[in-house]
């Protein structure tokens, strides 16, 4: 077997210390070897999106990275979103505009949709339909899935008004 | 899917990154945003012994503007050039690339070096006229796009050679349009066209640089349609008629989107789009 690597990783807040072979992939550590199995792995090709993590405050689809290349980053997943009784603006969206079926998809596009309204905070239709071309999903025709993202924006903004 | 295992490290500076590259043999690889290295070893087309990843390397990120260039570090994420949109034509077709979540973490060294005909930023650097700077055990030299790209994930570059830097000439004054056709908005290009065109005073080309992606084992220029054009009123009926060339001496490989024919017809069409936004 290859050595395996010593590597730190601040996951959702909390610094991470393990060691892990160098072709572990980062949504495995998270899954595996974390309990974190709220990023789902659908394709595992980079196609569709339900992996999708923060690494750095940027979009990554999980499935696609090392874990050996997180070491020292700061990763965030759906776990670090929101709490049940504080749901995230896209957690809220998603529920109050039935932005989802299975749910299968959903922390993808939450994370997705998350730096997507932090590069555009105000986006319109057609942007929030590219920001999110890469995450797919099978049950809902996306509209419910645009208007959740509309509907956390107008939160986020008015938050930001009002705060 | 679990790629083979390899050995891994992540040196801190340049030097020690080739060294490592160059003691670890042919079955060694220099690892950046892994989005075409990854992909290839899940499905095991790829099984290097030892990655060498350049992210700890500094001074790799980032663009600058110099003596008329700009300077793009070669770990400088497809999502940067899509933020700068000083960059013109580059920053366009960086926007296009798949989708944000792989533009997060793929670079322009990476995209260069894999090589790949299907690639956005391949075309634009061969329409740039870029040129690159590549060192390794012996120091560092300068390629031209022109020399760089040789046959299908075949560039100039050595084994144990680092793209750092990636550098674009400014082409003040010219217009550019970039036209990319897939059939699903996160996809490869199944002909992509870069076009960039600088009209002089009096209405007519002064200079025309068209690059087509996926219509051969490299990028390619489509220098018939530029002779075409160079010299002629730039109207409508001017560029219908140059685009009608951009495929002639090209050979492209059929694949599952498109047949060769259908590939020689969207170019012409990309062309004459891409040609169309440029003078506008
Ligand atoms: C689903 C999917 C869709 C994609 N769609 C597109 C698309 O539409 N258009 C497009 O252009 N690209 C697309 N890509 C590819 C993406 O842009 C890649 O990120 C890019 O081509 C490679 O860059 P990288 O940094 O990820 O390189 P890596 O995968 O890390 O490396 C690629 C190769 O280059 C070598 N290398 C990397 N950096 C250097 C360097 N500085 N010096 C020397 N050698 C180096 C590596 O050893 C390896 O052989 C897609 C990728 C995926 C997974
Ligand atoms: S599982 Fe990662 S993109 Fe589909
Ligand atoms: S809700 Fe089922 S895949 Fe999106």
């Amino acid at each position: 077997m290859s050595d395996e690597v010593a590597i730190s990783v601040t996951v959702n807040g909390q610094v991470e210390h393990v060691r892990v072979e160098p072709r572990l992939l980062l949504v495995h550590l998270l899954r595996d070897e974390l309990g974190l199995t709220g990023s789902h792995v659908g394709c595992d090709t980079s196609n569709c999106g339900a992996c999708t993590v923060q690494l750095d405050g940027q979009s990554c689809k999980s499935c696609t990275v090392l874990a050996v290349q997180a070491d020292g980053s700061e990763v965030k997943t759906i776990e670090g979103m929101g709490t049940e009784d504080d749901l995230h603006p896209l957690q809220e969206g998603f529920w109050a505009k039935h932005g989802l079926q299975c749910g299968y998809c959903t922390p993808g596009m939450i994370m997705a949709a998350a730096d997507l309204l932090e590069r555009t905070p105000n986006p319109t239709e057609e942007e929030i339909r590219h920001g999110l071309e890469g995450n797919l999903c099978r049950c809902t025709g996306y509209h419910n899935i645009v208007k959740a993202v509309q509907h956390a924006a107008t939160a986020m903004q008015s938050a930001e008004v009002s705060a | 899917m679990i790629p083979a295992e390899f050995d891994y490290v992540a040196p801190d500076t340049l030097q020690e990154a080739i060294a490592a590259r160059t003691a670890g043999g042919e079955d060694a690889k220099f690892l950046a945003g892994g989005h075409s290295l990854l992909p290839l070893m899940k499905l095991r087309l790829a099984a290097p012994t030892l990655l060498v990843d350049l992210r700890k390397v500094p001074g790799l990120s980032g663009v600058t503007r110099e003596n008329g260039h700009w300077r793009i570090g070669a770990m400088t994420r497809h999502a940067v050039l899509q933020d700068s949109h000083e960059l013109g034509a580059i920053s366009t077709v960086a926007a296009g690339i798949a989708d944000q979540q792989i533009r997060n973490r793929g670079t322009i060294g990476g995209s260069l070096a894999h090589g790949d005909p299907a690639s956005d930023l391949t075309t634009a650097f061969l329409a740039y006229e870029g040129t690159l700077t590549a060192t390794g055990p012996d120091g560092p030299r300068e390629v031209a796009a022109t020399e760089f790209f040789q046959d299908y994930l075949t560039t100039a570059l050595a084994e144990d050679e680092v793209i750092t830097e990636v550098r674009m000439p400014r082409l003040e004054g010219y217009g550019y349009g970039y036209e990319k056709f897939t059939r699903r908005a996160e996809d490869w290009a199944m002909v992509g066209v870069v076009a960039l065109v600088k009209q002089a005073d009096d209405g007519t080309c002064e200079d025309v640089r068209i690059a087509m992606t996926n219509m051969g084992s490299t990028p390619l220029r489509a220098r018939a349609a530029e002779d075409a054009l160079r010299g002629r009123p730039l109207d409508a009926g001017s560029i219908a008629e140059a685009a009608g060339h951009a495929a002639d001496g090209t050979d492209p490989p059929a694949d599952r989107n498109a047949s060769e024919a259908y590939k020689r017809h969207l170019a012409q069409v990309m062309t004459r789009r891409a040609l169309t936004s440029a003078t506008k």
